[in-house]
């Protein structure tokens, strides 16, 4: 029962949150809407918490929180917030925003009228850590793997790029 | 009473005490502040030769209290040029992670019963870190807040300087867990339970087990520093630069909420330090590295927690007092370019060790 409303709760507290970043009627300032994305963050870490995955819970806020956002937050600081309130929507991004939006949707129909409720459930969610890491390095090996080359690409990129006059 | 609470189911009855050792941990943690900032003004000018303030009360012990007072009743000023609602939610951020992170610190092994811990979670150490992380938005908010240069410019330093240095910090902690083979705080004060192997007049806390752990409670203890932003670290709130950083548009009693949030700070990290490294709330001799059967047993155990953390505490002020101030660039040399490293080869050299371990 207390699942029941906590799930509402941080449900709403998601949506709303997520709302309010891009669509804030009070302000158009960038910090303001980071800080909403941080809330956001936050309130589906409890959601996570609620289905007893304390690990991604954690590891959600460790990371989105903790350090993607603030490093956003850096980055916003430093910009020229007066004129960035001022900018207009353009129409190509206005478009290009709601075919993203509603091909995101039509994923999210067909997924929940493919399945029932209470069925193709397969296995438990656990929120250990040890199995996450065994499956992780047994059935996900070769994908957990790709990912992190992934990420050893962006960083060697990104060194390259601020590095420009290294021979 | 008795009767009626031995009715009540055990739902309910954990609800209580829960809830009760919440409370008392609460209070215990604002206390604690409050002396701690006596203790860093007395210890201060014992090291300057001065006397330090000893007219409030008997050997100044009130001094707190007139601290609270005064600043609850100051004027308090909002300049007109900062932006109003972060402005003022910024100081109230600043206390929210020292208290959130109360709740997964063993504080003690038992007391009638219950254990001394308000959540014993299986990822306890990933929470600590998690809500820690969150500590740099009340700066980082109340620089931006602020709209003036030397705020903007502390908010700047001490954003850049926690990212650095939570890496390390993050990192330095993963061999502990490696040796453990588990992310619960109590089981980690479990592991360091008796007298090391190789000296067994000490005691077998991660201090003194093995090298690699001994490296990493030095990697964790600078980044500690850092973390806390305390000298020699406490470049985004250096007076003589920044005239005070983050802080200099704020008064009254939401100057003295970030003040509080500092040592709330202070007093967690030496809480979790003790807990990683100095095996919580045990000492080898006597039998106190087992959980305790009998009240006093368990009392006692909370009395030598406490005791390491205010060890902890007295290194942190006599650093400060003692300690010139890094560089900025030496401060993110010494980041990025040391102690991540030797995090790194850390967590290296512990894993062939263990691996190389088990298979004899």
């Amino acid at each position: 029962m207390a699942t029941d409303i906590l799930f509402y709760v941080f449900a709403i507290a998601t949506l709303l949150f997520g709302a309010l970043v891009v669509a804030n009627p009070f302000s158009r300032n960038p910090v303001t809407s980071a800080m909403f994305l941080v809330l956001t963050i936050v309130s589906m870490a409890g959601l996570f918490v609620l289905l007893h995955a304390f690990f991604l819970a954690a590891v959600q806020v460790v990371v989105y929180a903790g350090a993607v956002m603030v490093l956003f937050l850096f980055v916003i600081m430093l910009l020229d917030l007066k004129e960035e309130e001022r900018r207009k929507i353009k129409k190509t991004g206005f478009i290009t925003g709601l075919v993203a939006v509603a091909a995101i949707v039509g994923v999210f129909i067909r997924s929940l009228l493919a399945t029932r409720p209470g069925q193709d459930l397969t296995g438990t969610a656990v929120g250990d850590t040890a199995s996450l890491g065994r499956l992780l390095f047994t059935n996900y090996l070769l994908p957990f793997e790709i990912v992190s080359i992934l990420l050893l690409v962006a960083m060697v990129g990104v060194i390259l790029l601020s590095k420009k006059d290294l021979k | 009473m008795i009767d009626w609470f031995n009715n009540l189911d055990a739902t309910t009855k954990a609800l209580i005490f829960t809830g009760l050792k919440a409370v008392v941990c609460f209070a215990v943690m604002m206390t604690m502040v409050a002396y701690t900032v006596v203790l860093e003004r007395r210890l201060c000018a014992w090291i300057q030769d001065r006397i330090g303030p000893n007219r409030v009360g008997p050997l100044g012990l009130l001094q707190p209290a007139a601290d609270g007072i005064k600043a609850f009743f100051k004027e308090e000023v909002t300049p007109a040029h900062v932006r109003k609602v972060f402005f003022t939610v910024a100081p109230m951020i600043a206390l929210i992670p020292a208290i959130l992170n109360l709740a997964v610190i063993p504080f003690g092994s038992n007391l009638g019963g219950q254990k001394m811990v308000l959540a014993d979670l299986n990822v306890g150490i990933l929470y600590t870190f998690g809500i820690v992380s969150l500590g740099v938005y009340s700066i980082v908010l109340a620089g931006y807040a602020s709209n003036s240069k030397f705020p903007f410019l502390g908010g700047i330093r001490s954003t850049a300087q926690m990212i650095s240095y939570e890496i390390a910090m993050g990192m330095s902690v993963i061999p502990i867990f490696l040796f453990v083979g588990s992310l619960n705080l109590s089981d980690v004060i479990g592991a360091q339970a008796g007298t090391a192997r190789w000296l067994p007049i000490l005691p077998n806390w991660f201090v003194f087990q093995s090298p690699m752990t001994l490296l990493a409670f030095c990697v964790f203890l600078v980044a500690a520093f850092a973390e806390t932003n305390r000298t020699p670290f406490d470049l985004p709130e250096a007076e003589q630069e920044l005239a005070g950083g983050y802080n200099i548009e704020y008064s009254a009693i939401k100057f003295a909420m970030f003040f509080m949030g500092e040592y709330a700070a202070m007093i967690l990290v030496s809480a979790i330090m003790v807990t990683l490294f100095l095996g919580g709330w045990t000492l080898p001799w006597w039998g106190l590295d087992q959980p305790a059967e009998t009240f006093g047993v368990g009392v006692l155990h909370i009395g030598i927690f406490l005791g390491k953390v205010f060890a902890f505490l007295v290194l942190f002020v006599w650093i400060r007092w003692m300690w010139p101030r890094f560089r900025y660039d030496q401060l993110m040399n010494l980041g990025w370019l040391r102690f991540i490293p030797i995090a790194l080869a850390n967590i290296l050299i512990t894993a062939v060790w263990l691996w190389w371990k088990s298979r004899n």
